[in-house]
């Protein structure tokens, strides 16, 4: 890994500009992002470079404004499902027994379930606001952090240098922190790159069923739904939340190969 | 082996009895209730409790949990709370056509996917590998809806060569059957092969770093042949688990494409099942998923036991 | 894909038994285009959204689009609201009312038969009236609890006597729920009628295909040897089938794509005018809304043409506050149409005492496609009169039971109703278990009821529009806009006509028109 090769500089330039993006999209957007200041579809003409939405919106400044939320919102969802995936994975593969048991055959059993169908149902029953729509990701996602932190640290956990700590007496916290988790830092860290974009399209696709981010927030997801009716009609505007969308995933996948790269850990387990 | 495999067959049970306990009390703790969903802005307290008990809403959960059960172990998965016909008659039609288009997918995109992996492994590097992993990149990183709505432009409405709608149904000929389910199958093919292909390849590639293949080719054997005769053997568990996964997708993480081909299957009826809050439907889909599911997982699990002569002598530690 | 709101959809729809105005615009009434008689032949496909696995043919349930629309295809109603708004006999031959509008005799039509070879009597029409009547679960008995007694003078004479005097009971029985199945029938599944189709096989919110009734008494009606019906609840799937040639027509296009729709030079957009509108309720019993002023200040705190222009794209009227559209014979013309007015709201606030006003407006894409936009540009719009309004996104689940007539400020829309009498009191008159703002006027209710029981149609006309004025100066609604119902038809199919009362020329479309040879 010491060259770092053309791919991943790409992938990293990507994620740099979609950080820049989720950071300060708002401030760069020309207009708001319930501003009606066009004709709906229009193309793009100066002043507004990608023309305009369906309800006649500055796509540009939308495309902006959810950068924020799109990315926020998957994010957001990632990294809870970490915080709730990697403790318990680590707790059960340390402690094992019936803890370990118990929790597996839980998460078996979630996972049996399609996640877009438990998500249908919460987020039905529930309505889909923000924080929901968060939590509920997060904890199905969580299922499979909570498999792949478990397999990783139980890996490590039979190696000779675990057992000799565990000879040491040292406690369960002090063999987490010391001995498990910088060796599984770099599969953990590759599969929340994956599990971002998982996130994210899963989120377009909630969208896409009217139970993602709610107007007049814009998220790009939400965009290629409303927009998509003009695809069919020649337009451009559901190619630019899309094409934001592909830029994402694409520039996190590069990483995530290059990270990945002469690794034998596959994570097949996607959606 | 066989008390290994015979193991995996009961935990599969034990899952599935445990998918049933979660879908009835998922469904049952969801907020409102079936009988308001049905009477709507007519709903009077008068009304609603009458048809609570009338559709025996009244009596315990535990009750109506055992009931449940006890019909299912027979194939009976109950009846539509709104139309009152037994949900297996309205499910299974719905059951097959989900799985005959996994199928159809399934039979092109894994072949293809698994050999077109496999042959970028070996050409690591090359221009066909950097051209695949593209276009595998590509696939994956586009919401698959909107992948449908490219080819309906493509290949419907601008050309006419294949319907947009994949409307099938029964007694209908297999060639228009084909013709009506090949949009879809399309959109599955590419999101499936894409995932498979990218797996194949970093599995193979994966092995190929291993020192006995280092020996294959010092020993100066050629390249295609290590991966082939080598590498490759030793892939085909993480590759069956990749595989097995793209099935489990295939059936039930089609909710979108069904829905933008208005294609007539599982994922549809329980979206439909869903916003109709008809539970003994929603149940019906979900048990069934989590039965597909769980079934395909123990399916690969035994094959990834057969296939892998270190897992089918576990050493006494360890997992 | 699935429409996710249609759940709330139609368990309103059901409620709100449907229709719209009397009278129509300029166009309407005639065929689109100059057409010869119908020719006979070819298989109609309708691309249909609003169908659920759950359809079936009950009569008592009819609920959402496919259902009613197959339904017609099968059965025959009592009375037939045809393109002009006006009630025309179907399976009622004639009908007249004796002075006070409270006892009716209605002739049956004669030589009709049922498709199971059974002929019409007077039996089987009041067995299916009966149906609705009572503690019946029908979606319908709310209007069929108007019927005080319903009896059979002879073999061919129906008289219904009413609660109180109605004189539009002709368009009250023109309820698409009031159709006709023979004595005893039950099997919702396998329907028999006397209907342009028979059910050659259906799949529950998939497809159905019906085949002509050979013996349809209906003068040039059921021209197509048969139908179609694919039900495409997605309205981009809708719009692709249509365009890729798989149906000949589908209802409920896209306000946002219509246009472009249009441009195709193989498809014909149909706009039809009718009664369907769109309300923001102020509940009249909680704070602030019980003062008349802060309603008179949310009235002119609203840019009804950005909303008419941006969430319709122009398929629509300008509201007025009131619920009658302009197609209605007893529309008040000559009530001045409120316009967005920021310092005029100011001042009401003031007249209640305030100098600003802070109000929270529930809004879901279950009351209407579009609602949480439209709340977002009212939002804009208020502000400028100093009216801060917080949106409230609702569950779609749960709306009309958790939100409507519960919250004090939400969204919600009116189907239309074929006369005006019908809309006034569904939503206005106090005793109604729906008038949505818990409006009461006891002068209007005394006036409501004076010309329910009227037959001289210029002192009606007074009283409806001073009821408008009342509404308009003093109701709890506030309706910016009517929307049309708009269809897209292939130009292979003839004969089509805009109507008034829902999609697909009042859900009678596969009975009327023909396809080019």
């Amino acid at each position: 890994m010491n060259r770092i090769p053309l791919t991943a500089w790409i992938g990293l330039f990507l994620i740099g500009l979609n950080l820049v993006l989720f950071l300060f999209g708002p401030l760069l957007a020309p207009f708001g992002q319930e501003e009606i200041v066009g004709a709906p579809f229009d193309g793009p003409m100066p002043g507004h470079w990608l023309g305009f939405d369906q309800n006649g919106r500055d796509m540009l400044s939308r495309l902006l404004y959810g950068a924020q939320m799109s990315i926020g919102v998957s994010l957001g969802a990632v990294v809870l499902s970490f915080s709730i995936g990697i403790p318990l994975g680590f707790f059960a593969a340390i402690r094992g027994g019936w803890v370990d048991l118990a929790l597996s055959r839980l998460v078996d059993t979630v996972m049996s379930i399609p996640v877009l169908i438990s998500a249908l149902v919460v987020l039905q029953a529930l309505g889909s606001s923000l924080p929901v729509l968060i939590v509920t990701i997060a904890c199905l996602d969580s299922t499979r952090v909570f498999r792949l932190a478990r397999l990783v640290a139980q890996g490590i956990n039979v190696m000779e240098y675990a057992e000799v700590a565990r000879l040491r007496g040292e406690g369960l916290w002090w063999m987490i922190r010391k001995e498990i988790l910088p060796n599984a830092l770099p599969p953990l860290v590759a599969e929340f790159g994956m599990r971002f974009c998982f996130t994210f399209l899963f989120v377009a696709g909630l969208s896409y069923l009217g139970l993602g981010v709610q107007p007049p927030f814009a998220d790009w997801g939400g965009m290629v739904r409303d927009n998509q009716q003009g695809i069919l009609y020649g337009l451009y505007a559901p190619l630019f939340p899309a094409a934001a969308i592909a830029l994402v995933t694409i520039g996190v996948n590069l990483v995530v190969d290059w990270m990945l790269a002469g690794r034998t850990i596959v994570q097949g387990d996607n959606r | 082996m066989t008390t290994l495999i015979l193991k995996r067959l009961g935990l599969g049970l034990f899952t599935l009895w445990l998918v049933s306990v979660l879908v009835f009390a998922g469904t049952e703790i969801l907020p409102g209730d079936v009988a308001g969903a049905i009477l709507g802005q007519n709903a009077t307290p008068e009304s609603l409790a009458a048809l609570r008990t009338q559709l025996g809403l009244d009596e315990p959960a535990l009750m109506r949990y055992l009931g449940w059960l006890g019909g299912i172990t027979h194939g009976d998965l109950g009846q539509s709370l709104a139309n009152h016909r037994p949900v297996a008659e309205l499910l299974w039609p719905r059951f097959w056509n989900t799985m005959a288009l996994a199928a159809y997918a399934g039979v092109i995109a894994i072949p293809l996917a698994v050999s077109l992996g496999i042959l970028a492994a070996a050409r690591r590097g090359r221009f066909f590998d950097r051209f695949a992993n593209i276009a595998a990149l590509a696939l994956v990183s586009l919401p698959e809806y909107f992948l449908g709505l490219l080819l309906i432009l493509g290949l419907s409405v601008r050309t006419g060569w294949l319907p947009s709608l994949a409307d099938t149904y029964e007694g209908m000929g297999l060639v228009d059957w084909f013709r009506a389910t090949t949009l879809p199958m399309l959109v599955l093919v590419m999101v499936t092969m894409a995932q498979i292909l990218r797996m194949t390849r970093t599995t193979v590639l994966g092995v190929m770093d291993q020192p006995y293949i280092e020996t294959a080719f010092l020993k100066g054997l050629r390249n295609g042949r290590v991966v082939l005769r080598h590498a490759t053997p030793n892939a085909a568990a993480p590759i069956v688990n990749v595989v097995s996964f793209n099935i489990a997708y295939l059936i039930t993480g089609v909710v979108l494409v069904e829905a933008v081909f208005n294609y007539n299957g599982l994922g549809r009826f329980m979206v439909d099942a869903v916003s109709k809050r008809d539970l003994p439907m929603v149940q019906g889909a979900a048990i069934v998923f989590g039965a597909a599911y769980v079934l395909l997982n123990m399916i690969a699990d035994i094959a990834a036991i057969a296939l892998n002569p270190r897992l089918r002598h576990p050493r006494a530690k360890g997992a | 894909m699935m429409n996710l709101h249609s759940m709330t959809a139609i368990s309103r729809r059901g409620v709100l038994a449907g229709g719209a105005a009397l009278g129509l615009l300029g166009l309407s009434g005639r065929p689109l285009r100059a057409e010869a008689t119908p020719t006979k032949g070819g298989v109609l496909k309708l691309g249909i959204g609003g169908g659920s696995t759950t359809d079936d043919f009950d009569i008592r349930k009819l609920t959402d689009w496919v259902p009613v629309n197959q339904a017609y295809m099968v059965m025959n109603g009592l009375v037939e609201i045809d393109a002009d708004n006006t009630a025309q006999p179907e399976l009622f031959e004639s009908w007249e009312a004796a002075e006070g509008a409270v006892e009716w005799t209605f002739k049956v039509r004669q030589g009709i038969t049922f498709h199971n070879g059974k002929t019409l009597t007077a039996d089987d029409i009041l067995y299916s009236l009966n149906l609705h009547r009572g503690d019946s679960g029908s979606a319908a008995r709310s209007v069929a609890a108007a019927i005080k007694e319903l009896v059979k003078l002879d073999e061919t004479t129906v008289k219904i006597t009413l609660e109180s005097g109605n004189a539009d009971l002709p368009y009250v029985l023109s309820d698409y729920h009031f159709l006709v199945v023979p004595e005893g029938f039950d099997d919702w599944m396998n329907p028999i009628g006397t209907g342009p189709f028979k059910l050659e096989r259906m799949e529950p919110g998939v497809r159905a295909r019906f085949t002509r009734n050979e013996s349809y008494w209906k003068p040039g009606c059921a021209n197509v040897d048969a139908v179609e019906v694919i039900v495409i609840n997605d309205i981009a799937a809708r719009t692709n089938a249509l365009m890729s040639g798989q149906v000949h027509a589908i209802n409920s296009v896209d306000f946002k794509t219509v246009d472009l729709l249009g441009r195709n030079p193989n498809i014909e957009i149909v706009k039809s005018a009718g009664g369907q509108h769109f309300t923001f309720l102020m509940d009249c019993t909680q704070a602030p809304f019980t003062d008349t002023n802060i309603r008179l200040a949310i009235k002119h705190a609203v840019d009804r043409e950005q909303l008419l222009t941006t969430a319709l794209r122009g398929y629509g009227q300008l509201g007025n506050d009131h619920p009658i559209p302009k197609t209605d014979r007893f529309f008040n013309a000559e009530l001045p149409q409120r316009a967005y007015d920021p310092e005029k709201a100011k001042f009401y606030l003031k007249q209640a005492g305030l100098d600003s006003l802070s109000i929270t407006l529930s809004a879901s894409d279950a009351a209407f496609a579009g609602a949480v936009d439209a709340a977002a540009i009212f939002r804009t719009a208020a502000a400028g009169a100093g009216i801060d309004v917080t949106l409230k996104r609702e569950p779609a689940d749960g709306y009309w039971n958790d939100v409507w007539m519960k919250a004090p400020f939400c969204m919600s829309y009116w189907g239309g109703r074929p006369t005006a009498d019908q809309m006034l009191t569904i939503a206005y008159e106090s005793s109604s278990a729906q008038n949505d703002t818990h409006w009461k006027n006891a002068r209007f209710d005394s006036l409501l009821k004076e010309a329910r029981a009227l037959l001289d149609e210029e002192k009606r006309r007074e009283i409806y529009w001073e009821l408008q004025q009342i509404i308009h100066d003093d109701g709890g609604a506030m309706i910016p806009m009517f929307g049309d119902y708009l269809d897209a038809v292939s130009k292979k199919v003839k004969g089509v006509t805009p109507h008034p009362m829902f999609n697909l020329m009042g859900a009678r479309m596969a009975e009327k028109v023909w396809l080019d040879a």
